[in-house]
C-alpha cells in the first residue's frame, strides 16, 4: 500500500484486516522485526507550509529529508537536531524521509545545545489504529494547549498512529563553524575535556571522541563571535593538551561523520547504541571492549560488539539504556532490540497502544 | 466545576482519619479557616475550599495519600505554589488538594554532566540560586519565578522570556519521579538524555498534574553566558515593529528574547516605573549575549535591520545600570497595568509573521467592546500578553472581559495559532478548546488520561470542556 493522500492512509488503515508493517524509505530497520502488509508513505509528498521569519516549516511525512534539508538551506535555515543518516552504518538502501526521522527521533549532534528531534516539533498530524485522522500542537513555538501529543508520536515508530504531516521550528545556518581538535585523549580524559568544554559558557554545539581517539569540539555562529570563542575554549582546554583547529569544511564532513557513525559501517559485528550519564561513557567503553564512538559529551556511545552478545548484561549496574541498531534477523528476534521497561512503564505504554491502535494492526511487537 | 459528590462528603470523616494514619497532624489540613489558603490560585475569581488540604514531604507520602484517595474514590487536586493563571490548582468541595510546596529540597547537583535533581517544590527561582555561584543556570524563567514551583512549571509546561533560544520546561526536563493516581511511583528518564520506550516524560510535562503528581525532577543546567545586552527600539506603528521582529529572526541572529510593548502598555510603565521610554506606539527590546566583541557583533547587525524600518529611537545600554533601565519598565508591566485596571491576562501564542494582523484585530475588537487592551509580550515566539483592562466593582464588566478574550483568542487560533503559550488550559480555557481541536483531536488527548488514570481521579474537571470529558468522569 502505498497512500498519496492523508484521506487514503487513513482508509489503508481502516481496511487493514491484519498487521501492517509501516515504512518511510526504508532505511533505519528499528525495533523488533515486524511481519504484515507493508504501509509505505513515501508517498505523501510537499513542504506546506515555510515561514522563514517565523522560523516555522511544516511538510508531508513522506517527504525526502533531502528535499526538507534543501528547501531549508535555500533561506538559510536547518532542521536544529542533525539528523542522522542510518544508510552507511547500516548498509541499507533507499531515501531517508522526514517521517522516518520523526517515527525513530532521530537526533545528531547537536542534540547538546539544540535538543532532540522532538524538541525541534512543534505539530503533528497523524492517523491512529482505527482510521481516524488526529491533529496535535500546531505551527507555533509555544503551546500548552492541551495535551502533547506531538512528543508521544516522536519515536513511537508509527505504533500509535501513522504519522502524516509533521511541524517544525527550523533555526538558521551558523554564518561560521569552526572545531577544535585534541588527539591521544584516553576514554577518561576525553570525557573530562568534554564536559570541561559543554560547561563553558562558549556554546559548544558538538562534543565527540571518534574510535581513533580524537575529540572534536564544535563551535558555531556569526564569524566574529566563533573567533573568539574558538579562543577562550582552547584556553579552557589547556590542560588536556594543545587543540589543533578545524576549518569550515573539514569539520563539516568530520561532523557528519560522526553524526551518521559512518566509522562503524565497515567494522564487522553487531551495533549497539547505549544512552548513558555522559561521565558514565568510559565505564561502558571499559566493559564493552570492541570499537566506539562518542557523541553528546559521552552521553551518547555507540559500540560494536561480536555477533550475538548481550551488551546489555556487561552494562548491568550502569544506568540508562541500550538499543540494537545493527545485528543479524537471528540476533534481533532473539535479543529484545530496544531496551526492556520496568513494569509500571510498559504497562503504561502497552495501556496506550491499546487505546490507540485497539486493533494491534500499527507495527504490532515492535516496541513490545 | 462539576458538583460535589455526596457520598464523599459524607465519608469526610472517615477520610480524614486516613490520611492522618499516614502523614503528621500539622500535614493535614482540614479546618474550616485554615483551609481557605487552598480555595484557589492566581486565578482569584474562582474559589473553592477542599475537603482537606495535604502537603507531603516526601514522594512515599504522596504515595501514601493517593492510595487512599484512589481507593475511596476521592478526586486528587495537585498544588505547586498556587501561582497559575489559569484555574489549574483549583479545588472543588469533595478533592483532597495534594500540595508538594514543602518538598524544596535539592537533592543533586552535577556539573560534571550539567542536571541538577530537586523536589518540585521547589521554587524555579531557587534551581538558579543553587547553581549560580558555580556558573550555571536553569533556563526557562517564567515571571512568577521567585514564587513558583518546578511542580507547576512541569504541569503547565511554563515558558518565560528567554524561550527562542533555551526553549521551555519540555526542553529543559530530563527526568521526573511520579506518582499514579493509583498510588505506583514511576521513574522516567534521568542523568542521560534520552528515555527508552515511548516519551511519557513528554506527555506527562505539560499535562497540567492530570496523569501524575510530579515529586522530582532532573533538570538540564547551562552555563552562564559571559554577559547580555538589550537594546531598545521605538516604532510608530505595531505593524513596522512587527515586520521588524520578523526580519530579525530571518537574518540568522537569534537573541535571547525580543519583547514588545505597545501604547497603552508603555504609557502605565513610564507613569510606574519612569523607565525613561519614548513615546512611540511599539516599542521592541532585544537582548543578545556573549562576550562584550560578540554582542557588539550580534547587536550590529540587528541595529542595522531595525534603521531600515525607520525607527524612531533606538538605544543600545552603555553600562549594566542603563541595561537595568531598560529591562525596568518591562519587567514591572503587570504591576503598572494592576496599579490602574483589573486587567485578565491573555497568553494566545501566533505565528510571529501575523503579528501586525493579530493587533489590528485586537484593537479592532478591543473598540467593538469597550475594554482597552493593552500588550506586551515575547514577540521572538509569537506567546501574545494583550492584558484587557476592566472594572471588577462594574458589574457585567468581568463578563464583557472574558468574552472580548475569548475573541482574541479564536482570532490567535484562526492565524494558525494557539489559546494557551504558557499559562495552561486550566479551567479558564477549558469551554474554547473545541474552538482548536476537533472531537477526534480532544478524544486522542483523553485516551492518554483513560491510560494513566482509568477513573479520572486526578485533576478531573481541568482542561477539556466538561461535556466533552462527562462520559469519562466519575467526579
Amino acid at each position: 500500500m502505498r497512500p498519496t493522500t492523508e484521506t487514503e492512509l487513513a482508509e489503508a488503515i481502516r481496511g487493514a484486516t491484519g498487521p501492517l508493517v509501516v515504512r518511510g524509505g526504508g532505511t533505519r530497520r528499528p525495533g523488533r522485526p515486524v511481519t504484515g502488509a507493508v504501509l509505505e508513505t513515501g508517498e505523501l509528498l510537499g513542504i506546506t507550509l515555510y515561514d522563514p521569519g517565523a522560523l516555522t516549516l511544516v511538510v508531508r511525512a513522506g517527504t525526502p529529508l533531502a528535499e526538507v534539508e534543501a528547501a531549508l538551506r535555500a533561506d538559510h535555515q536547518m532542521l536544529p537536531f542533525e539528523p542522522m543518516d542510518h544508510r552507511a552504518l547500516l548498509g541499507t538502501e533507499g531515501t531517508p524521509t522526514i517521517g522516518g526521522v520523526v517515527a525513530a527521533n532521530v537526533s545528531g549532534p547537536r542534540r547538546v545545545t539544540a535538543g532532540a528531534c522532538r524538541d525541534s516539533m512543534i505539530g503533528v498530524r497523524f492517523v491512529d489504529g482505527t482510521g481516524r485522522v488526529i491533529r496535535n500542537g500546531g505551527r507555533v513555538m509555544k503551546n500548552v494547549t492541551g495535551y502533547d501529543l506531538v512528543k508521544l508520536m516522536a519515536g513511537s515508530y508509527g505504533t500509535l498512529g501513522v504519522v502524516s504531516e509533521v511541524a517544525f521550528k527550523v533555526l538558521p545556518i551558523p554564518e561560521a563553524e569552526v572545531s577544535l581538535a585534541l588527539d591521544g585523549l584516553d576514554p577518561g580524559a576525553a570525557v573530562a575535556a568534554m564536559a570541561a568544554a559543554l560547561g563553558s559558557p562558549y556554546g559548544v554545539s558538538g562534543a565527540a571522541r571518534e574510535p581513533g581517539g580524537r575529540v572534536l569540539l564544535r563551535l558555531e555562529g556569526l564569524a566574529g563571535s566563533v573567533a573568539h570563542r574558538v579562543q577562550a575554549l582552547a584556553a579552557v582546554l589547556g590542560p588536556f593538551g594543545t587543540c589543533a583547529r578545524i576549518e569550515a569544511a573539514g569539520s563539516r564532513a568530520s561532523w557528519a561523520a560522526i553524526r551518521d557513525a559512518a566509522a562503524l559501517g565497515p567494522v564487522e559485528g553487531d551495533v549497539w547504541r547505549v544512552s548513558v550519564k555522559p561521565s558514565d561513557a568510559p565505564d561502558v567503553l571499559a566493559r564493552a571492549g570492541g570499537t566506539a564512538l562518542m557523541d553528546w559529551g559521552g552521553g551518547l556511545v555507540w559500540v560494536v560488539q561480536p555477533e550475538g552478545t548481550d551488551l546489555r548484561a556487561k552494562l548491568d549496574g550502569i544506568g540508562g539504556h541500550a538499543t540494537l541498531v545493527r545485528a543479524s534477523e537471528a540476533t534481533r528476534a532473539r535479543l529484545p532490540v530496544l531496551h526492556p521497561e520496568p513494569e509500571p512503564l510498559a504497562r503504561l505504554a502497552a495501556g496506550l497502544r491499546a487505546k490507540f491502535d485497539p486493533r494491534g494492526v500499527l507495527n504490532p511487537g515492535l516496541m513490545g | 466545576m462539576p458538583q460535589p459528590d455526596a457520598g464523599i462528603l459524607d465519608h469526610r470523616d472517615r477520610i480524614i482519619a486516613r490520611l492522618l494514619a499516614v502523614l503528621p497532624a500539622e500535614a493535614v489540613i482540614h479546618d474550616a479557616h485554615a483551609i481557605r489558603a487552598y480555595e484557589c490560585d492566581a486565578l482569584t475569581a474562582y474559589r473553592c475550599p477542599p475537603l482537606a488540604a495535604v502537603l507531603a514531604t516526601t514522594t512515599a507520602e504522596v504515595a501514601a495519600v493517593m492510595r487512599i484517595c484512589h481507593e475511596e474514590g476521592v478526586p486528587v487536586i495537585p498544588r505547586g505554589s498556587g501561582t497559575g493563571l489559569a484555574g489549574g490548582a483549583l479545588p472543588t468541595a469533595d478533592s483532597v488538594l495534594l500540595g508538594v510546596a514543602r518538598m524544596r529540597d535539592v537533592l543533586e547537583i552535577d556539573y560534571a554532566n550539567r542536571f541538577v535533581r530537586v523536589q518540585t517544590g521547589i521554587t524555579n527561582l531557587a534551581v538558579t540560586g543553587a547553581v549560580e555561584g558555580d556558573g550555571f543556570f536553569y533556563a526557562p524563567d517564567p515571571s512568577s519565578q521567585l514564587a513558583c514551583a518546578i511542580a507547576g512549571n512541569i504541569a503547565m509546561n511554563s515558558g518565560g522570556a528567554h524561550c527562542l533560544k533555551y526553549g521551555v520546561t519540555t526542553n529543559n526536563l530530563l527526568g521526573v519521579t511520579a506518582v499514579l493516581m493509583d498510588g505506583t511511583v514511576i521513574e522516567l528518564g534521568g542523568a542521560h538524555m534520552d528515555a527508552p520506550g515511548l516519551d511519557l516524560l513528554g506527555v506527562i510535562c505539560g499535562s497540567e498534574g492530570q496523569l501524575a503528581v510530579v515529586t522530582e525532577a532532573v533538570l538540564r543546567i547551562l552555563p552562564k553566558p559571559e554577559g547580555a545586552r538589550p537594546v531598545l527600539m521605538g516604532f510608530d506603528s505595531s505593524e513596522v515593529a512587527g515586520a521588524c521582529v520578523s526580519d530579525i529572526i530571518k537574518a540568522g541572529v537569534l537573541p535571547v528574547a525580543i519583547e514588545f510593548m505597545d501604547r497603552p502598555c508603555i504609557r502605565a510603565c513610564e507613569d510606574f516605573a519612569k523607565a525613561g521610554y519614548p513615546d512611540c506606539e511599539a516599542l521592541l527590546i532585544v537582548e543578545v549575549e556573549g562576550s562584550d566583541a560578540e554582542i557588539d557583533e550580534q547587536l550590529g547587525l540587528i541595529k542595522q535591520i531595525a534603521r531600515r524600518h525607520d525607527p524612531m529611537e533606538l538605544r543600545e545600554a552603555t553600562s549594566d545600570d542603563e541595561a537595568k533601565r531598560i529591562w525596568l519598565g518591562r519587567k514591572s508591566a503587570f504591576g503598572a497595568m494592576g496599579q490602574i485596571n483589573d486587567y485578565i491576562c491573555l497568553d494566545g501564542t501566533i505565528p510571529v509573521s501575523e503579528l501586525p494582523r493579530v493587533l489590528r484585530r485586537t484593537a479592532e475588537l478591543s473598540r467593538e467592546f469597550g475594554l482597552e487592551v493593552a500588550n506586551v509580550f515575547h514577540a521572538g515566539d509569537g506567546n501574545m500578553h494583550p492584558l484587557i483592562l476592566f472594572n471588577a466593582n462594574k458589574p457585567g464588566d468581568l463578563e464583557i472581559a472574558e468574552a472580548l478574550g475569548a475573541e482574541i483568542l479564536k482570532f490567535c487560533v484562526e492565524v494558525g495559532g494557539c489559546l494557551t503559550g504558557e499559562h495552561g488550559v486550566g479551567i479558564e480555557k477549558r469551554d474554547l478548546m473545541t474552538v482548536q481541536y476537533g472531537p477526534d483531536d480532544l478524544d486522542a488527548q483523553m485516551q492518554v488520561k483513560d491510560a494513566f488514570d482509568p477513573r479520572w481521579l486526578l485533576n478531573p474537571a481541568k482542561v477539556f470542556p466538561l461535556d466533552v470529558s462527562s462520559g469519562r468522569r466519575v467526579a
